[in-house]
């Protein structure tokens, strides 16, 4: 085992991690919050809308995500988007999680007891208001453990983006283990990269999901 | 408090589906007065109840807020417009069954909701104002609490400050008390006698037949989907002369002689 390539490579390594963990946390926060305006779209949209949306959804869960990189990065072009690598990519991320997100958001609206929204009706709250102070609210507490697990699954996704040339952990991996053929060393350090990330999401996960449902459970 | 609200309701009918949920039904809910709806499970009573908000849209007939139609633009026309709606029902306070608190907000937070929203108040003076709702109906020490560490008994009071703070000129209860075990159904009663005796108008379905007999100034029965009669409780209760009544409050009677 050659542990000196790590000095040599320890920049290039570095800054992939780093492009890694903006590439998740950047396909969460925007995968998220398109899947949560197709949530909310759908519960209040008509049917046109609704219909749509659940093509989209259909369409989307129903394709592999490379093939969506793709069309998005080689197709793109042919119809004037032509889009860097990381935008690119980061797109891909955003479109391929919102169809998740957006179930989870779904199921976890419809878990909210009716009862709630109908006190806010009955006190003449506007419609707007109750998605914002109660269905949304009442709803994350429920949707958070199915929101982090797939939060998890995107990490794993990110990979995918050295494919279309995105430089992060993947690509300088595979850049450095074929300069060096340190193969074993190099897709080692990958694996334990990752496993060590998603712990560390887990653990902050189930931390942020003990603290919004003290509330709930202080008394049983 | 502001002057209390009359309900006409006159030729409602409300359908599920095929089941006629509501036959026809004219009743007049007098201002300042508690009209107490009783009747078997199933008899339409919680249904005409949320009527009276437009919580359940009746298909033909007409309620009326003090005048004024609620739901719909004109009697069997187009529906009324939602910020009319919502407007109407902001003077209209409702209790359910089931609490309905909002579990992520303090006692407190619930009561004031209403207020910023829909008042427009701003939060300090809404919660200025919650506290006071709650301290008269005795939680002025649970006001940081949130939902899960009350009671029932609690909880339900706090809906109702919760209501009661938007200074309502009508309150609608639905079963207020049938959630509740049955020594914290006192603490609940009391605090709506209070509110009867301060002149509001009420409309409360209910089981609690002593509390019908006591504070009800008419009490209509229904059953499926039919108003049967309307009086005073002293003629419904004691003199029946419906059978339907009369074997309602037989049961009733044997059911609670164990």
């Amino acid at each position: 085992m050659d542990l000196s390539i790590f000095s040599e490579y320890g920049p290039r390594l570095l800054s992939g991690f780093r492009l890694t963990i903006i590439c998740w946390l950047l396909g969460t926060v925007f995968g998220a919050a398109l899947g949560l305006l197709i949530a909310v779209a759908q519960r209040y949209g008509g049917r046109a809308v609704r219909w749509a949306l659940q093509t989209y959804i259909e369409l989307i869960r129903g394709t592999p995500f490379l093939v969506q990189l793709f069309l998005l990065y080689y197709g793109g072009p042919m119809i004037g988007l032509r889009l860097d690598p990381l935008p690119a990519g980061l797109l891909g991320l955003t479109i391929y999680g919102s169809p998740y997100f957006a179930e989870i958001f779904r199921s976890a609206f419809r878990a909210v007891p009716l009862g709630l929204i109908e006190a806010g009706r009955a006190i003449g709250m506007t419609e707007m208001a109750i998605v914002r102070r109660i269905l949304l609210p009442v709803g994350l507490v429920s949707a958070l453990p199915a929101l982090i697990n797939f939060s998890i699954i995107l990490t794993k996704e990110t990979v995918i983006l050295s494919i279309i040339t995105v430089p992060e952990v993947m690509y300088q991996t595979q850049y450095m283990a074929t300069m060096t053929f340190t193969y074993l060393e190099g897709y080692f350090a990958l694996a334990l990269f990752f496993w060590v990330f998603v712990e560390v999401i887990s653990r902050l996960g189930r931390r942020l999901e003990r603290r919004i449902t003290r509330h709930l459970i202080e008394r049983t | 408090m502001v002057e209390a609200s009359s309900v006409e309701i006159r030729k409602v009918n409300k359908y599920y589906g095929q089941f006629h949920a509501l036959k026809d039904i004219d009743l007049s809910i007098p201002p300042g007065k508690v009209t107490c709806l009783i009747g078997p499970s199933g008899s339409g009573k919680s249904s005409l109840l949320r009527c009276i908000n437009f919580l359940e849209e009746y298909d033909s007939g007409e309620v009326l807020i003090d005048g004024q139609l609620i739901g719909y633009e004109t009697p069997g026309g187009r529906r009324m417009a939602p910020r009319r709606l919502r407007q109407m029902r902001s003077t209209i306070g409702m209790v359910f069954q089931q609490f309905n608190l909002w579990p992520h907000m303090t006692a407190q937070e619930n009561v004031a909701e209403g207020l910023i929203r829909v008042r427009g108040m701003r939060k300090r003076d809404a919660m200025e104002r919650a506290a006071e709702a709650l301290t008269r109906v005795g939680l002025s020490d649970r006001m940081g609490n949130h939902p899960s560490r009350l009671s029932g008994g609690q909880q339900q009071r706090v809906a109702i400050a919760r209501a009661v703070a938007m200074d309502p000129r009508l309150m609608l209860f639905d079963e207020p008390t049938s959630a509740l075990d049955p020594e914290l159904v006192g603490e609940v009663l009391n605090v709506m006698k209070a509110l009867a005796a301060g002149g509001m108008t009420m409309v409360v379905v209910t089981h609690e037949m002593g509390f019908a007999a006591h504070v009800a100034d008419q009490i209509a029965f229904l059953e499926a989907g039919e108003l049967v009669d309307v009086d005073v409780p002293s003629r419904i209760l004691r003199e029946p002369e419906d059978r339907r009544i009369q074997s309602f409050l037989r049961t009733y009677h044997e059911r609670n002689l164990i």
